[in-house]
């Protein structure tokens, strides 16, 4: 457990050594990279087997760092933290497997996605705002460089107008946050004493506050309308950044909401509810249907993201034990589920046969000629569909059934954004991977026959991070508990039981 | 009776870089003859540099001992801390002088950079209004010599001739100001003149005088509308005198404005902190701030020659620190210096990078930078790193210059006033300001060098100086308390 925040300095480490290796040599910066994430994710699975559940943060370290501003360099973890840092090293992991055949300034790439993940780990394990908003914003820059750099389609639209709409969104919470800080006389900033300070804001100063904050959290966590950076960053990224942009990055401002807007703000969250509970609804309907007609099978994954993160925010508006639990499940099943779809998407196909026009592999015979690809997609679709038996089964019905007691006319329409779900992707699984083979267009022929046995065997790399991607997402969706049990008693610390009603969980 | 031992005392640093300057002139009519000029800029910045040594050491001795002369000096921590970081400046400056600034009078330009610094060690410490003005004119004449150095590009005397020319317009009204101060209140010394005016009331001649001064505040810290020279400047000046002129001159020209108007003029301060605002001078430099974040954030937007865009930059930064200087009456001058200190640093850096890609065939353009990752991983880190510094990315110290002078004008009325809300305008336009820098930093992160461009070699001394700025950007982010705690 105290060695959690090893994992921020192992990743810069890693980063720096992946920087000086890469001049050099390309295995060697990629290997030093995967060892780097390897060892982080060790240390977090090590974390979590001496994990004691309990209400409440359990502070690693706590030493003063900016005595004149109150800033203290405070790391602490519960069970939420927990879980999403252990996604955090699974989702890194995978990401450099997937992303070995990166040839092109290998060792800044690499360096570039570890400062990433440092920052990620970071902000999982800050208790003082100002520490949390250091490594957030830490997190921020280097998307732009492994978007714009070694990106694809139209990247650097994609990379600057996802890293504006991250800086944007951080800068509504740095002033939500200083606005709180200043109110409160400006002491410190711990996020309990700025709960505890909340009691005297005024109802009109909490919905302000709230109201910045969240929604400059949400707007990471790809909240209608702010959501449209997300498939457009997502799609013009490397596949290994799209993995750990979907998969972890959104977490953050989903994080965000739950950890810092949500517990200080009590009337702010009241006053907000429903307002935040119809746009995740709107989010995940109107992302499900638009991923519908998408004629690029990586934008079909893009708003598909958009759209399940609409249930973890959904799952936080309903603000009970059992929803904001589900919400938490929610963030570890889709980052697992979204790497797994944008590696299959980004890196096993689209690296092979160049093209993601659902109207091309329509006439390429992928099952055929990449088994294991098309495996992993059918795999990693039903999970994404919520099939019992994968992760997004246990989440989203947690979510459903939690924000039923609140509202069920809120659960009624986000139940039919998962029949939508299912439609936009079956229709890609069964269009890109199972497409008409005998009767197809002339061109696509022509380009399937030529190209049919020319696609590069899957890797071990692709192999082992697929296959850790779904042994996770299937061991979830059979014992949901390892990851609940974490969850629930650190929901019931006093500072989250202020702002949760009812709620059997 | 006049205490001469406490006054060379307290002037040891000044005394130091005029000694130095005479000594670069004099070496270089004794050992110049027949060098080359390459040579000769080495010798005489290398005395330079031994000069702004000895005045840093004079300085710390000097130390905080309080007022010298009957107040016409002041010797406190803020004094002490701007004393030594003009000197930093101008040493990291001198450091990137030899090698990527080619001059025909290389002696003199060392000389007037120490006159120059002379004069911003004085502004640090000046408490009287004459020694003020005649520290400021010292500073500012060696300031349009630099500007017009280069005598081989007309771009850099018009520089030249726009400072000097809008400089002394600013000048007279600064002049004019501070006799109609004396005239009110019978006094040249800023203590005095705030007691004077806190028992008489408020004359309208007292509002003029103020109006006179702000102009000459908002000239000198290139803050709208006052800003016009700064773009030209800015791009025509050489290099390394750009580098001088957005950096230690800042730094210098706030901190004496700062002492100007906290203790000087406090009874004539008025206030931003609700909005039924009191008249003085704090609602005149929200309006100058307010202008300055907003004019320089946007018109940076549109900017295609990489200096320029960087004087765009340095206005919208000006609004930010007119913030810490609206704040100091309640947060002390410790954000305000921290702020100006950790700009100037990054702005000598990214000045420095452009110095050192001139000399390998020019930098105007933005896409001058392209593909510098190719041609020096050196100059793009760096760069990097300045750039991220100005942006306010943690954690460089820029971040957290941003953040304390934030979080200084929000504690003044929370979102009670004016000041508030500037500063909610300000947070919201860095997310402009990120999208300029990045544009600098895709040029030279992501993209590939034009084909006619080879590899640039970084001359030593200049290398040295860039990755010293770096490390101090790196170190005061981590340990921003190192300078937040002098105060």
């Amino acid at each position: 457990m105290n060695a959690l925040p090893c994992t921020v300095y192992v990743s810069l480490v890693g980063a720096l050594l992946a920087l000086i290796a890469g001049g050099r040599s390309a295995t060697a910066a990629r290997w030093i990279a995967l060892i780097t994430a390897t060892v982080g994710w060790l240390i977090t699975l090590g974390a979590a087997a001496d994990f004691v559940p309990g209400p409440g943060l359990q502070t690693l370290v706590n030493v003063a760092w900016i005595p004149e501003l109150g800033v203290r360099y405070h790391l602490a973890a519960d069970g939420i933290s927990l879980t999403l840092l252990v996604l955090t090293g699974l989702a890194a992991t995978a990401g450099i497997l997937f992303s070995w055949n990166i040839e092109e300034r290998v060792g800044e790439f690499f360096a570039l996605f570890l400062t990433l993940i440092a920052g990620v780990y970071g902000v999982f394990l800050s208790a003082d705002i100002f520490v949390f908003f250091v490594f957030y914003e830490i997190a921020i820059v280097p998307k732009y460089f492994l978007i714009a750099s070694w990106g694809s389609t139209n990247r650097e639209y994609g990379a600057m107008k996802l890293v504006l709409y991250s800086f944007a969104g951080s800068a509504l919470v740095l002033a939500g946050v200083l606005w709180a800080y200043a109110a409160n006389g400006g002491q410190s900033f711990a996020l309990s004493d700025l709960a505890a300070a909340g009691a005297n804001f005024t109802a009109g100063q909490q919905i302000g506050m709230f109201a910045l904050i969240f929604l400059g959290f949400a707007v990471l966590a790809g909240m209608f309308p702010f959501h449209t950076w997300a498939p457009t960053g997502h799609v013009a990224a490397p596949t290994a950044a799209s993995m750990l942009l979907a998969g972890v990055v959104m977490k953050l401002g989903a994080y965000g909401c739950l950890r810092v807007a949500m517990p200080l703000f009590p009337a702010g969250l009241e006053f907000w509810q429903p307002t935040i509970a119809w746009l995740a609804i709107i989010g995940i309907i109107y992302a499900g249907f638009v991923a519908l007609v998408q004629e690029d099978f990586k934008f079909v994954i893009g708003y598909s993201s958009v759209s399940h993160m609409g249930f973890v925010l959904l799952g936080l508006a309903a603000a009970n034990t059992q929803a904001v639990s589900g919400a938490v499940l929610q963030m570890f099943s889709h980052g697992v589920i979204a790497g797994l779809l944008f590696a299959v998407v980004g890196r096993m196909v689209y690296d092979r046969t160049h093209t993601r026009k659902f109207s091309d592999l329509r006439g390429i015979p992928l099952h055929r000629l990449l088994p294991f690809a098309a495996l992993t997609f059918v795999l990693g679709g039903l999970a994404s569909m919520g099939m019992p038996g994968f992760s997004g089964f246990p989440a989203e019905l947690t979510i459903l059934i939690g924000t039923w007691k609140t509202s069920p006319v809120w659960a009624t329409f986000a139940a039919g954004g998962i029949l939508v779900a299912a439609a936009f992707t079956l229709r890609a699984i069964q269009v890109s991977f199972f497409g008409t083979t005998d009767h197809s267009g002339p061109a696509a022929t022509a380009g399937a026959h030529g190209h049919e046995h020319d696609y590069a065997p899957i890797t071990w790399p692709e192999r082992t991070g697929a296959m850790l991607l779904i042994a996770a997402t299937i061991y979830i969706g059979l014992k949901p508990d390892v990851l609940l049990e974490w969850i629930v008693p650190a929901l019931q610390s006093p500072l989250f039981q202020t702002i949760l009603k009812g709620g059997a969980s | 009776m006049i205490n001469y031992t406490a006054i060379f005392h307290a002037l040891r640093p000044e005394a130091s870089l005029v000694v130095g300057a005479l000594v670069v002139l004099g070496l270089d009519l004794w050992l110049g003859r027949g060098r080359t000029e390459g040579q000769r800029l080495r010798l005489s910045s290398l005395v330079g540099l031994l000069a702004v040594a000895a005045a840093i050491c004079a300085s710390l001795g000097a130390g905080s001992s309080g007022e010298v002369v009957d107040g016409v000096l002041i010797l406190d921590s803020l004094g002490l801390a701007t004393r030594v970081g003009v000197l930093g400046l101008t040493g990291l400056t001198l450091l990137l002088a030899p090698g990527t600034s080619r001059v025909r009078n290389p002696a003199e330009l060392v000389a007037i950079i120490l006159f120059a610094t002379s004069g911003f060690t004085l502004m640090a410490v000046a408490q009287q209004l004459l020694l003020a003005f005649l520290a400021l004119e010292l500073a500012s004449l060696s300031l349009y010599i630099l500007a017009g150095f280069d005598k081989s590009r007309p771009a850099s005397a018009e520089a030249a001739l726009k400072y000097f020319l809008l400089g002394g317009v600013s000048a007279a009204f600064m002049l004019f100001g501070f006799s109609l101060l004396y005239g009110l209140t019978g006094s040249l010394v800023l203590p005095e003149i705030a007691r004077a005016i806190a028992v008489n009331e408020q004359s309208t001649l007292l509002m003029v005088a103020l109006v006179m001064i702000l102009v000459a505040f908002g000239f000198k810290a290139a803050a709208a509308p006052f800003h016009l020279w700064a773009p030209d400047v800015y791009q025509g000046a050489p290099t390394i005198s750009a580098a001088l002129i957005a950096s230690a001159s800042k730094l210098a020209g706030f901190v004496l404005f700062v002492r100007l108007l906290w203790s000087g003029l406090l009874p004539a301060a008025g206030s931003v902190a609700t909005f039924d605002s009191v008249p003085g001078w704090l609602p005149v430099v929200a309006g100058l701030a307010g202008l300055s974040l907003f004019l320089g954030n946007f018109v940076a937007l549109a900017q295609s020659n990489v200096r320029r865009l960087l004087a765009y930059s340095a206005i919208a930064h000006a609004g930010a620190l007119l913030l810490g200087v609206m704040a100091a009456g309640v947060a002390g001058p410790g954000p305000l210096f921290y702020y100006a200190a950790t700009y100037g640093l990054a702005t000598v850096g990214a000045f420095g990078v452009i110095a050192v890609v001139e000399q390998a065939g020019g930098c105007q353009s933005l896409s001058d930078l392209a593909g510098l990752h190719r041609r020096s991983p050196l100059l793009a880190a760096c760069l990097l790193i300045f750039i991220l510094s100005l942006a306010g990315i943690p954690p460089l110290a820029g971040f957290f210059g941003k953040f304390a002078v934030f979080a200084a004008a929000l504690k003044v009325g929370g979102l009670g006033g004016p000041l508030g809300w500037l500063t909610l305008a300000a947070i919201f336009l860095s997310a402009i300001g990120l999208y300029y820098y990045l544009l600098i930093l895709k040029q030279a992160l992501v993209l590939g060098p034009a084909a006619d461009r080879g590899k640039i070699s970084v001359p030593a001394n200049a290398g040295l100086a860039l990755i010293l700025a770096a490390g101090l950007i790196v170190a005061l982010g981590l340990f921003p308390s190192v300078v937040l705690g002098l105060f």
